[in-house]
């Protein structure tokens, strides 16, 4: 039996107010990248120019190269299709410059000129047309987006309340926003282009983050029925120990494969292992520091008859942990 | 007993496991489209029937552009960036297709599908402007009063009465402006009445229609809408052809409606219409139901027209002969199609759903594209999705040794179930769908993770193996069923109210955990239960 991290009794709650500072610093940082730099959205979203190209003699053009070379004249993010016979091909790009569609549209098309005489050679390709192209999804995907993500949260505070306790569903929705803020944040701070492939990513993580929030609540659950003496903070301290062999696991796992996605998946899926890199630790770090803490605090105001039936909790000062700090592999 | 649990387990696993590979056995698939010589036939293709996206497969590619032969548009602009919304809603109807719709400069749209069977029945699709009409047709019969009058005029201009065979000819020299003084060799047929009325037979039965022989019936519009014609065409009427000849003995002919100007109400106060088989006539019709306001002017036009007739109008042509009006009709009412075929009710039915096109739209451009994430990121791709796998299979099976191979084993039928599963509901896989699925196989793997730690701490408690097998899957099973039936809520709400590749993302999510939910759990269990069986006194696990 290979076991990693079991039987560890490390003081998570202690640490709390430390992980809200970093918490909240982060919060602001997001915040502030997300005000200075706003995001930065794709061609999909934002329309771009749209470029034609015929190949001498119909010779095929390398598409990866094209792509890295458009890459280093400025132009992120482009398409490059084939369209109709062999040698044509199309290009839907865009400068990250700010500026008006026609000037846009010229220096589009002039960069992939660039791009095109580094990799085909000049003389080898024609241009056949260039001109502006519209966004390929409404602006409504991100209202409806997160439209929906609203009333899912809605939907889970009512499930969680009648498989655990209105608390729980509360904790585990804080938890999530908590998340996608962060997560939001993670794209404006590191300028990553905000595709299709990119809102797949950000889903992605809401759904991991609150999976992972649920398991660790499960054993919350179990517990309180277990040890009826113990005191709250104690019984979530156990309960992320007891969950953690499991957690180390699936992020590791997690992990893993989202580093092959980055290291081999090239530029066009690179963003969306980037940014579920990313939640994959936020959502791990706000199941710990966010949802069960919140929870805590929840049971602290508002004690109430509870799953245990028990009707007040004692705060215990900060600092004052029961259980001793340590470490076990 | 468990052998007998083991054996209905084993035939359920095989079966599901069998429908997802019938479902992903490549297959014949007709694709019928018009070649060059314009003539339509079908070619058959060998592919395996999952659908691919734009992004991963490509697909057929049109330009369209304003129409504006037949309807002239005020302001093009207002005109195309509907059209855009109605195209949307038109195709994409279900949500799963994910086309592309997208403006190209100021006056073209483009759209994109992928992996379309039928191109001559999708260009009709986005090519029909479904703009939908009811008009009173004239009870006054104030046509066959204007009739010598118009006669008369066309006298003036030197037009003669014709077999109508070479009538455009005589028209055209006309609108040249060739002042009608030449009279052309063919029009100097017998004269009996007027140049007009001897082409146009006032229907007795139905006020207000008018039979056209169908080899006339260009000569009959154009002298119609000559300008000095036009004047005398009775006010605040207007004519309109009908869709479909009627056949009367040998002949053909076309029928003509003098209507109202003003439609009692349009296509635009429609909220649903669903394609039906009449029970008496077992032919196609089209159900449709009005909004409050257009039930309102339909309740009210209809009380004021009843014993008149009233003509279904679908694209400046009126479908079918009118019907009478035997009562006041509010919100539901029916469309007829004689002669047509079901799938051409749906279609009818999906672009009355989906709005009229302001203008219609002809097809510019058409060609194939290739994938639009291009080829070298889907090989890339795959190699990083290969990586990954490669990845997640080492650390199970490092982990979790012979019980992680049971897992590895396990997430091997997943793959095949998912896309089989995904296959027969007819879902278009594309790159954000992509994360739903790989975001579907971590839960599957959690899943067996939650499951294995379980096992090893009823295992440390000093439980047999047999009863930390049976415990760790009972406790599992809590946090297990809680944080799927999460997510799934969450994809639920993300298909309701998400739009394109958010809801692509929300079916192969949905799909993959209900996938993964049976192949962690139930398809384990039943390997480890298939492991007990075969050593049933087993003292250690090797997990």
């Amino acid at each position: 039996m290979r076991r990693y991290f079991a039987d560890a009794n490390y003081d998570f709650i202690a640490f709390r107010r430390v992980a809200y500072g970093v918490t909240g610093a982060l919060i602001v940082v997001s915040l502030l990248a997300l005000a200075i730099w706003r995001l930065n959205y794709s061609i999909e979203f934002t329309g771009g120019t749209l470029v034609r190209i015929e190949m001498k003699d119909h010779a095929p053009l390398d598409v990866g190269q094209t792509r890295a070379a458009l890459d280093a004249n400025g132009i992120k993010g482009a398409e490059i299709q084939s369209f109709g016979g062999p040698g044509e091909y199309i290009v839907r790009a865009r400068t990250a410059k700010e500026g008006s569609d026609a000037d846009n549209t010229q220096e589009t098309a002039s960069a992939v000129g660039t791009a095109l005489d580094q990799v085909a050679g000049q003389g080898n390709y024609t241009i056949q047309s260039s001109g502006a192209v519209g966004p390929k999804v409404g602006g409504e995907l991100r209202s409806k987006a997160f439209l929906a993500i609203f009333y899912s949260f809605l939907a889970v505070l009512a499930y969680l309340a009648y498989r655990f306790e209105w608390r729980f569903g509360l904790a585990a929705v804080a938890a999530t926003a908590h998340d996608i803020v962060l997560t939001i944040g993670f794209i404006a701070v590191m300028r990553i282009e905000v595709s299709l492939v990119v809102v797949g990513a950000v889903l992605s993580m809401v759904g991991y983050s609150l999976n992972d929030t649920i398991i660790i609540f499960d054993r919350v659950r179990e517990n309180l029925h277990k040890y009826k003496r113990d005191h709250f903070s104690d019984i979530l301290n156990r309960s992320i120990n007891e969950t953690l062999p499991r957690s180390i696991l699936t992020h590791g796992t997690s992990l893993a494969s989202l580093t092959a996605l980055a290291v081999f998946g090239g530029e066009v899926i690179r963003p969306f292992a980037l940014v579920m890199f990313f939640g994959v630790f936020t959502g791990t770090f706000s199941s710990i520091y966010i949802a069960s803490p919140v929870l805590m605090m929840i049971e602290q105001k508002w004690p109430g008859a509870d799953i245990r039936g028990v009707k007040t909790i004692a705060a215990r000062p900060a600092g004052e942990p029961k259980q001793p700090v340590g470490a076990k592999g | 007993m468990i052998v007998t649990t083991l054996r209905s387990r084993l035939i359920l696993t095989g079966l599901v496991l069998l429908a997802a590979i019938a479902a992903l056995v490549p297959r014949n698939i007709k694709i019928r489209e018009r070649g060059i010589d314009g003539v339509i036939r079908d070619t058959t293709q060998r592919r395996v029937p999952l659908k691919l996206g734009l992004d991963l497969q490509g697909g057929m590619h049109l330009g369209l552009e304003l129409d504006q032969s037949k309807r002239i548009s005020s302001d093009p602009a207002k005109d195309l960036d509907l059209a855009l919304i109605v195209l949307r809603k038109r195709i994409d109807e279900f949500g799963v297709t994910e086309p592309l719709v997208q403006k190209q400069g100021d006056d073209r749209i483009v759209v994109e599908l992928a992996g379309v069977t039928d191109p001559v029945r999708a260009k009709q699709i986005v090519q029909k402007s479904a703009f939908l009409e009811f008009r009173i047709t004239d009870r006054s019969r104030s046509l066959d009063k204007a009739l010598p009058a118009m006669d008369r005029a066309l006298q003036r201009l030197g037009v003669q009465a014709s077999s109508g065979v070479a009538a455009p000819s005589a028209v055209e020299q006309l609108l040249q402006g060739d002042s009608g003084q030449q009279h052309v060799a063919d029009s100097l047929a017998p004269v009996v009445g007027g140049a007009l009325s001897s082409l146009i037979d006032p229907n007795a039965d139905i006020p207000g229609e008018y039979l056209v022989e169908e080899g006339a019936v260009v000569r009959v519009d154009s002298l119609l809408n000559l300008p000095d014609v036009r004047a005398l065409f009775p006010r605040r009427y207007e004519y309109r052809w009908s869709s479909a000849p009627i056949s009367l003995g040998a002949k053909a002919y076309r029928a003509l409606y003098v209507l109202e100007e003003r439609p009692i109400v349009t296509g635009s106060n429609l909220v649903d219409a669903k394609e039906a088989i009449d029970p008496l006539t077992s032919g196609p019709i089209v159900t449709f139901e009005l909004d409050r306001k257009g039930a309102r002017d339909f309740g009210e036009g209809t009380a004021r027209n009843v014993g008149n007739y009233m003509a279904i109008m679908l694209d400046d042509r009126v479908q079918g002969r009118p019907p009478v009006i035997q009562e006041r009709i509010e919100r539901r009412g029916q469309i007829t199609l004689s002669g047509k075929s079901i799938t051409e009710a749906r279609d009818l039915a999906l672009t009355l759903r989906a709005g009229a096109l302001p203008v219609p739209l002809k097809i510019v451009e058409e060609a194939q594209v290739g994938a639009s994430l291009g080829e070298d990121s889907i090989r890339k791709g795959m190699i990083a999705g290969v990586a990954g796998t490669l990845f997640v299979v080492f650390i199970m099976i490092w982990v979790y040794q012979q019980a992680g191979v049971l897992a590895v084993a396990a997430l091997g039928l997943y793959v095949v179930i998912s896309l089989g599963a995904l296959a027969m509901i007819g879902a278009t896989l594309t790159l954000p769908g992509l994360a739903g699925l790989i975001l579907s196989v971590g839960i599957a793997v959690d899943a067996n993770v939650l499951i294995f730690e379980r096992i090893r701490e009823e295992l440390l408690l000093g439980k047999t193996v047999r009863l930390s097998i049976d415990e760790g899957f009972r406790h599992a099973m809590s946090a297990i069923v809680d944080s799927n039936v999460t997510t799934v809520m969450t994809a639920l709400f993300l298909f309701q109210f998400g739009t394109g590749p958010v809801k692509g993302f929300a079916v192969t999510l949905s799909v993959g955990i209900l996938c993964s939910l049976f192949t962690a759990v139930f398809v384990t269990r039943t390997f480890f239960m298939m492991w007990l069986d075969r050593k049933p006194t087993m003292q250690t696990l090797s997990i």
